[in-house]
């Protein structure tokens, strides 16, 4: 009750406030005789990226004079996904807002919330072109014709991280880790001998684990090119290759080489503390570890099965895009459009991609990239972009793009907890995993179909009232 | 003896009440039939298409075996909670009862874990139990017990139960320090005369004494336990591992706030509701009747 009355006396005081803010911004208005279109951009980067965020925009508002982009930090990415439903709800949907992978694929069942970024550009007669992007990171934003529907802001894709003062101290070579889950086994033995205390473990599992072993090895994740071609989407990555590779990390689990550190990133602290010596983590966890991690660190290639002939493919793209929302002015749209010109200049995306760790995401800001050294300096940055460019993305690696894919990524992490539990065999956790997801799914699937009958009938009596 | 105050004026009691029935209306009946409208609904996550599916929400449900087995973990799980957490309180307050010397600052210590939100509690509890760097953790392995809550189930549910009730002992402390101040001296020195033990005196007198304010308790604690825990479990376990702390409410939170599924959560949420309507009429029929006001 005590909270409640909080709350309400929160949301009294909230509306003169607001009423003021509105006169101001009047004021403000009626003084200049040119005022800058406002941009609303949401966001989900906070700490050291957050503030490279508002170093960005404040870049691009002293470039011009028309536009003043206001960034907001709304919390992490399901956060600002959760605002997100809620805005366009309410008809309060800002200009620009980043969006996390997991969310792509309601951003794109969403057509009448969304305004695709290619239209946006067209319309504003500044047309981005398709080719300058990296390959797997423009197919997974892009439609079935090739069109991008938003800009691919901050990506990123699993590398393996190793102590080298644990393998110095266990033998091993520090300049070379792994290459193939064959060869693992040894160098998490000689670790484990050498003392430490932990060997293998990872962060995202599911990402990791599941979705990017799937590609890197040319295996389907869901049908439908792991639903990019449509939400009729099931899953179907109980393959051979997965039910090995189950299998082997649940012995592994067993006789201790591999760590399970639970869903999320906790892993990372791990890792940084020297507990672990060896970590599949996201390519953007490198600054965070360089920062933390008090030994010396390699970044490798992710490790891969030899016998499978397509591997190793191409790494998937994790991270977010940014989306224009729909449903603005002209003038707003133009606004944006330049923001978003902005943002894929090469020399723009070439300092973020330097200063934050996320893969550049045209080629032209690698090519720049490459040609400073800094690759010379920082060899990690490069490992990702090595991985993500390796092949052609194919059917099975442009990309998963699925509905309720934050509800299929916890049913996958619960499964896999079962198999180290010793509750499950791999191959059933494996099965219940894929159908459980598949439940959601087909709910996904009749959910945002495009209006029918039935939807037609549904719009008829609500205008009736 | 009974009082009676009579309003003079027809409308006066009514304006009285009136906020009182507002914020019921606002916060409870509101969202109550909200809920139970969306539960018929099948829509996207931004609410662009709406479909009304009749009881398909419910069908779905009951269907997923993991969905039943979360019936199971929230009936242990409010057990626990609502069990320990009047235990522990009753033995804290009867304690601080007897206190004389500093009892103002034993109070105040014991009333401070309220002030902290159930999500923060769920984070410094996490934190201590940490698998690899918690406080506790490290002791635990130096008495040899292998403590890994994200991959044992039963570890998750002790640290997730452990974290509901440290934030809830202080509103039940509260209650039975007020209530134990409230039973008269005079009976207990009576007893004592009669040659009663502090023990027995407890179990005889305090007790019973005690019941209505114990009842009370109970319903409260079963209601949190059910509905205002979730923070809690997000901010430690998240539901795992492999299910083993995905207790209803927080399915309804996963569902519903974190996934954008209005409709299956709703389902749920109308589901819990019938849950804990039930268990309240219960506790009102059966158990009331043993306590003695």
């Amino acid at each position: 009750m005590f909270r409640v009355a909080i709350a309400l006396m929160a949301a009294l005081l909230a509306v003169p406030l607001a009423a003021a803010e509105k006169t101001a911004a009047k004021k403000t208005a009626a003084h200049k005789t040119v005022a800058p279109t406002q941009i609303q951009f949401w966001h989900a980067m906070s700490g050291a990226r957050g503030a490279e965020i508002d170093a960005l925009v404040a870049r691009f508002n002293a470039s011009q004079k028309k536009v003043r982009v206001v960034a907001t930090y709304k919390g992490p990415y399901d956060v600002v996904e959760r605002e997100l439903f809620a805005a366009v709800r309410d008809k309060k949907a800002p200009h620009l807002v980043q969006i996390y992978e997991l969310g792509t694929a309601d951003m794109i069942a969403a057509r009448d919330a969304v305004k695709p970024i290619w239209r946006l550009m067209v319309e504003a007669g500044t047309p981005l072109k398709h080719d300058a992007f990296v390959p797997p990171v423009a197919a997974y934003f892009s439609d079935s014709k090739g069109r991008l529907l938003a800009l691919p802001f901050n990506t990123s894709t699993p590398v393996l991280y190793y102590n080298k003062d644990a393998f110095r101290k266990a033998g091993l070579d520090p300049e070379h880790a792994p290459k193939t889950w064959y060869q693992m086994p040894q160098a998490l033995r000689a670790v484990l001998d050498a003392g430490a205390k932990c060997a293998l473990t990872t962060t995202w599992p599911s990402w990791v684990l599941v979705e990017n072993m799937g590609a890197w090895h040319n295996q389907p994740f869901a049908t439908e090119d792991n639903g990019m071609d449509g939400n009729d989407a099931r899953l179907n990555f109980n393959t051979r290759l997965m039910v090995r590779w189950v299998s082997m990390l649940a012995s592994w689990y067993k006789a201790g080489y591999f760590s399970w550190s639970g869903r999320g990133n906790a892993a990372e602290t791990r890792f940084a503390s020297g507990e672990c010596a060896l970590l599949t983590a996201s390519s953007s966890s490198y600054a965070e570890l360089r920062r933390a991690a008090r030994f010396d660190f390699g970044v490798a290639q992710l490790p891969y099965y030899d016998d499978f002939p397509d591997a190793p493919q191409n790494t998937l793209i994790g991270g977010a895009a940014l989306w224009a929302m729909g449903g603005k002015t002209r003038v707003e749209y133009r606004a944006m459009a330049k923001f978003i010109a902005y943002l894929a200049q090469p020399d723009v995306q070439a300092h973020w991609h330097q200063t934050t760790g996320y893969v550049p995401i045209t080629k032209a800001a690698y090519e720049l990239t490459e040609k400073s050294g800094f690759y010379l300096s920082h060899p990690g940055h490069q490992v990702a972009v090595r991985q993500l460019l390796l092949r052609n993305p194919t059917r099975e690696s442009k990309g998963i793009r699925l509905g309720h894919f934050l509800q299929i990524r916890a049913i996958i992490e619960d499964e896999l907890e079962a198999v180290w539990a010793d509750r499950a065999t791999p191959i059933d956790a494996l099965n219940a995993a894929v159908e459980r997801g598949n439940t959601l799914l087909s709910q996904f699937d009749r959910a945002t179909k495009p209006a029918k009958k039935k939807a037609a009938k549904g719009r008829k009596t609500s205008a009736a009232k | 003896m009974e009082k009676r105050v009579v309003f003079r004026s027809a409308w006066l009691p009514y304006l009285l009440v009136a906020p009182q029935i507002a914020i019921t209306v606002v916060f409870f009946f509101w969202p109550a039939v909200q809920a139970i409208w969306y539960s018929f609904l099948l829509q996207d996550a931004f609410g662009l298409k709406t479909q009304f599916v009749g009881l398909q929400n419910f069908v779905t449900l009951f269907h997923d075996p993991h969905y039943l087995q979360s019936f199971k973990i929230t009936a242990v799980f409010s057990v626990l909670v609502a069990g320990s957490g009047i235990v522990i309180s009753l033995v804290l307050a009867a304690m601080a009862d007897r206190v004389i010397r500093g009892a103002l600052a034993y109070k105040t210590l014991l009333i401070w874990p309220y002030a902290v939100a159930p999500a923060i509690a769920g984070v410094l509890w996490a934190f201590m139990f940490a698998p690899s760097i918690g406080i506790v953790t490290y002791a635990l392995k130096k008495m040899g017990v292998d403590w890994n809550w994200v991959v044992n189930g039963e570890q998750a549910m002790l640290l997730v139960v452990i974290a509901a009730v440290w934030n809830q002992i202080s509103y039940n402390f509260l209650f039975f320090l007020a209530g134990l101040q409230s039973i008269p001296r005079s009976l207990i020195e009576a007893a004592a005369i009669d040659g009663a033990g502090p023990t027995r005196r407890f179990w005889s007198i305090v007790l019973p004494l005690l019941s209505p304010t114990t009842f009370f308790l109970l319903v409260i604690n079963i209601v949190y336990a059910f509905f205002a825990t979730f923070g809690v479990i997000d901010a430690t376990t998240q539901g795992g591992p492999a299910g083993a702390t995905q207790i209803l409410v927080y399915k309804v939170f996963y569902d519903g706030v974190k996934a954008g599924d209005l409709g299956g959560s709703s389902a749920q949420s109308v589901v819990l509701m019938f849950i804990v309507i039930t268990l309240t009429v219960i506790q009102f029929r059966f158990i009331e009747r043993r306590v003695q006001y």
